[in-house]
């Protein structure tokens, strides 16, 4: 270990995050490898840690003979100070070398408010932020992940992204990297080639052109780049790669567990969520092949909670007879077993009793608007009446703590809406009343409402969000209203919700005040430690940049939106008439009911959608 | 089985796991070696284990000691030789035995250390450093829970001896391991506080012998 390392360990909180050595890493011998691989999670080791994907890629790509994948995190503020002080560049954990001696540099996109780490970490490494000033082949510096649906904001510092899912991508890519270095190509001449393999988006080959009004004209494809990139999925789960060795960290993370991926893509199709959309279509894995490699996974990490990870639990068809093969398992060798994304209804109360056979956690349901008639406009598909009974049900059961979540500044909301938030927790509160079996014991029932954030690639790309008055003022009627002492009430900040929605639509200006940001000192955004709203409007303000445009602004149809290069699958058509059932308030049906022909089966190369 | 005892060493990279963190690391790398630790009964279950003495983090060592209780029977050996397959990089699994002897009965600790000093010559530290520590009394502000204190922490010092190399002092010395506890940080904090000229630029400690109160070697 480097001997200024070495002296700044004992002084940093927690530095077991800064060392590796942690079981079932991977360590491979310098002289067997021909490409090296940063994998990094733009925030801390604990969040990235338990972060599913970055398992998954970490072990698909260190599958590949001669390529070594590492990990690399960003370091908390007191260790970013002694690194700073003492010139340590950022390093990977596995074998300790600097960023600048890997071959390719990958970020985990997640979510948009990482965004001034990526700039931080590069400048932590000694690395160039914008990819015109990194003109050598090697580090390639790139990113993938969600957030990536819309590449435009980060495209100035990005060589390439990735759209979609990364097990396939990586390996190609990688591929032609060895032929590249092999060949000497210019790192234009690989960026060409790069192009061509399905969903690489390379942001320098399209040219943005602006109209007077500062709205899109054109992303002008140069020569070379496809029209559009298609995104990419893995068609085939259940022979698609899954990590049964995890790395078990020596410190506590977040998810410190064993996570199943039961299945991709989500059949209900809410029309404010990003994920419901993006991850389309269907794809599950079979039963049998899950409960093998949650068993494979606790023998190999020694975890004693293994939990289940889908966008809807409820809705993996065999996920009765899942629970019940993890338990033959679980009960004897006394493992938790947690189920979370239930949905309000019955089957999951049953459910969660056969599992919870010791202790009683809170259920949590996320209703996400107080009225039918907004619940149907924005298609979440619950009604009052089934959230209510699983409340009685559960209450009589012995329940006593229950969370409902709520958004506010959904489209078509009203004050009414608002106010309906507080009538259905005192009816849940009610409930309580005449049905708890053990009254004793008391109640907590805590509402939490969020700030809508429109995203894109969702029926509510084109909406304007509510600026932050009116979303305080609705927070406040809601707060005077919420008067019973059992119910306590949380609500998210307003500003944090407006950074986040310039970012998630912005176009490649954006760049300049998420570089302005960085400058003046931001980072490690989604702390509230760190988060200094103040900061970024004065960036916006020294970059001439209006937030609203971009967070507050209804597009109209036919609009050129920044991610337009981007075909995720769904069709924008298919997002607009959902936008406009919405306004009619109509449901659509989930996809087991009837298919709408949203566009994703198409990506399936004539395999089937499990919706 | 009960009363088994283990000793590992804790080196390298391991030396940054916390405390409270090896107690999962341990309880973690018993099912991976697919051996079932006893639990306690009642509403909590836990595993039941137990250090001897907790390590600083950034402390290294070559004589940890845990207790634990089996379900079933194994080789001692096989123990060991199962743990050390399933520990991660840094911690090793050096003996299990059938415990004897209590924890409360351990009283001194060999320790050394390594003073560092980038812009001094070690030598000329050598004298200063060796009539410091033959002080009747080193009295020094000690942090505790009821606030600064007066310590005097030479009567857990039972000896120390001193080697130079290039750039580095050596020590070596055997302190109260407990009762009083002497962390053996607090010799480099004790130069800090009275004498600053010999304040090594980095200090780091190993632990490498456990006894008792007799000075014969704690199993």
């Amino acid at each position: 270990m480097d001997k200024r390392l070495r002296r700044i360990l004992p002084r940093v909180q927690k530095p077991a995050r800064y060392t590796g050595g942690e079981y079932n890493q991977i360590i491979k011998d310098k002289a067997q490898v021909d490409l090296r691989m940063a994998l990094v999670f733009p925030d801390t080791y604990e969040i990235g840690m338990s972060n599913l994907g970055i398992r998954i890629l970490y072990g698909a790509i260190n599958e590949m003979p001669g390529v070594w994948c590492e990990r690399c995190f960003a370091p908390w503020g007191d260790m970013e100070d002694e690194m700073r002080r003492a010139s340590i560049p950022l390093w990977a954990l596995e074998s300790g070398d600097p960023l600048t001696a890997f071959d390719a540099i990958g970020f985990s996109l997640g979510y948009e408010m990482a965004y001034t780490n990526v700039l931080n970490m590069l400048d932590l490494a000694g690395i160039p932020l914008r990819s015109a000033e990194r003109s050598s082949l090697t580090p390639l510096v790139f990113a993938g992940g969600t957030s990536c649906v819309n590449p435009e904001p980060m495209a100035d510092f990005l060589d390439f992204c990735f759209i979609g899912e990364g097990e396939e991508m990586d390996k190609e890519l990688l591929t032609l990297l060895r032929q590249a270095k092999n060949q000497n190509w210019s790192k234009q001449d690989f960026l060409s080639e790069a192009a061509k393999i399905e969903g690489i988006y390379v942001p320098s080959l399209y040219e943005p052109i602006y109209n007077d009004d500062g709205t899109l004209k054109e992303l002008k494809a140069l020569e070379g780049a496809p029209e559009f990139v298609k995104r990419r999925i893995v068609t085939d789960f259940d022979t698609a790669y899954f990590p049964t060795k995890p790395i078990v960290p020596s410190t506590e993370i977040v998810h410190d567990r064993v996570t199943l991926e039961l299945f991709r893509g989500c059949i209900r199709g809410c029309r404010f969520c990003q994920a419901g959309f993006v991850y389309r279509p269907v794809r599950s894995r079979d039963k049998d092949r899950l409960v093998e490699q949650g068993i494979e996974s606790l023998e190999s990490t020694g975890y004693q909670e293994i939990t289940l990870s889908s966008l809807s639990t409820s809705d993996y068809r065999p996920l009765s007879g899942l629970c019940d093969g993890l338990l033959d398992f679980c009960v004897p060798h006394s493992i938790g077993l947690s189920l979370p994304s239930l949905r309000a209804d019955n089957f999951s109360l049953d459910l969660m009793s056969k599992v919870q056979q010791v202790r009683k956690s809170g259920l949590t349901f996320a209703p996400e608007a107080g009225t039918q008639r907004l619940r149907d406009a924005i298609n979440k598909n619950v009604l009052e009446e089934d959230l209510l009974n699983t409340c009685k049900i559960a209450f009589e059961g012995g329940w006593n703590n229950i969370k409902l979540y709520f958004m506010l500044g959904l489209p078509t909301e009203t004050d009414e809406d608002v106010l309906a938030i507080s009538e259905l927790a005192m009816k849940v509160l009610w409930l309580w009343k005449s049905h708890a079996s053990n009254k004793a014991r008391g109640v907590n029932i805590t509402v939490s409402t969020s700030c809508f954030v429109p995203k894109p690639h969702t029926p509510f790309q084109w909406e304007a969000q509510v600026d932050m008055e009116e979303y305080r003022r609705r927070v406040k009627l809601l707060r005077e209203n919420m008067r019973a002492k059992a119910i306590s009430y949380n609500w998210h900040d307003a500003d944090t919700s407006l950074i986040e929605a310039v970012l998630s639509r912005g176009d490649r200006r954006v760049g300049a005040v998420i570089e302005e940001v960085w400058k003046t000192g931001g980072k490690l955004d989604s702390w509230t430690e760190y988060f200094s709203f103040e900061r970024w409007i004065k960036a916006f303000e020294n970059c001439g940049i209006d937030p609203k445009f971009y967070a507050c602004r209804e597009r109209t149809s036919d609009e050129v939106l920044p991610w337009s290069r981007v075909d995720i699958g769904v069709k924008p058509e298919f997002l607009w008439s959902e936008r406009e059932k919405c306004y009619r308030a109509e449901l659509s049906p989930d996809c087991r009911n009837k298919c709408t022909n949203c566009g994703a089966l198409s990506m399936m190369n004539g395999g089937r959608c499990d919706g | 089985m009960d009363n088994l005892r283990l000793k590992f060493s804790k080196t390298g990279r391991a030396i940054y796991i916390s405390h409270l963190d090896l107690l999962r690391t341990m309880q973690r790398a018993f099912l991976r070696a697919d051996m079932p630790l006893k639990y306690s009964e009642g509403f909590n279950p836990h595993a039941q284990l137990a250090f001897a003495l907790p390590l600083s983090v950034g402390a290294s060592s070559l004589c940890e000691l845990l207790d634990f209780k089996l379900n079933g029977f194994m080789e001692l050996s096989e123990i060991a030789y199962r743990l050390n397959k399933a520990l991660p990089e840094g911690i090793e699994a050096l003996e299990v035995y059938e415990s004897e002897n209590k924890f409360k009965n351990i009283k001194w600790l060999d320790v050394e250390g390594i003073f560092e000093y980038d812009d001094r010559t070690s030598l000329d530290m050598l004298p200063g450093l060796m009539d410091f520590f033959a002080r009747d009394s080193i009295i020094i502000k000690k942090k505790t829970k009821s606030g600064i204190n007066d310590s005097d922490i030479a009567p857990g010092i039972r000896s120390i001896a001193f080697d130079t190399s290039a750039g580095r002092v050596k020590l070596k010395a055997v302190i109260s391991a407990q009762e009083p506890t002497l962390n053996p940080e607090l010799l480099s904090s004790a130069l800090e506080q009275l004498a600053p000229e010999l304040k090594p630029d980095f200090a780091s400690f190993t632990r490498t012998q456990i006894y008792d109160s007799e000075m014969n070697i704690f199993r």
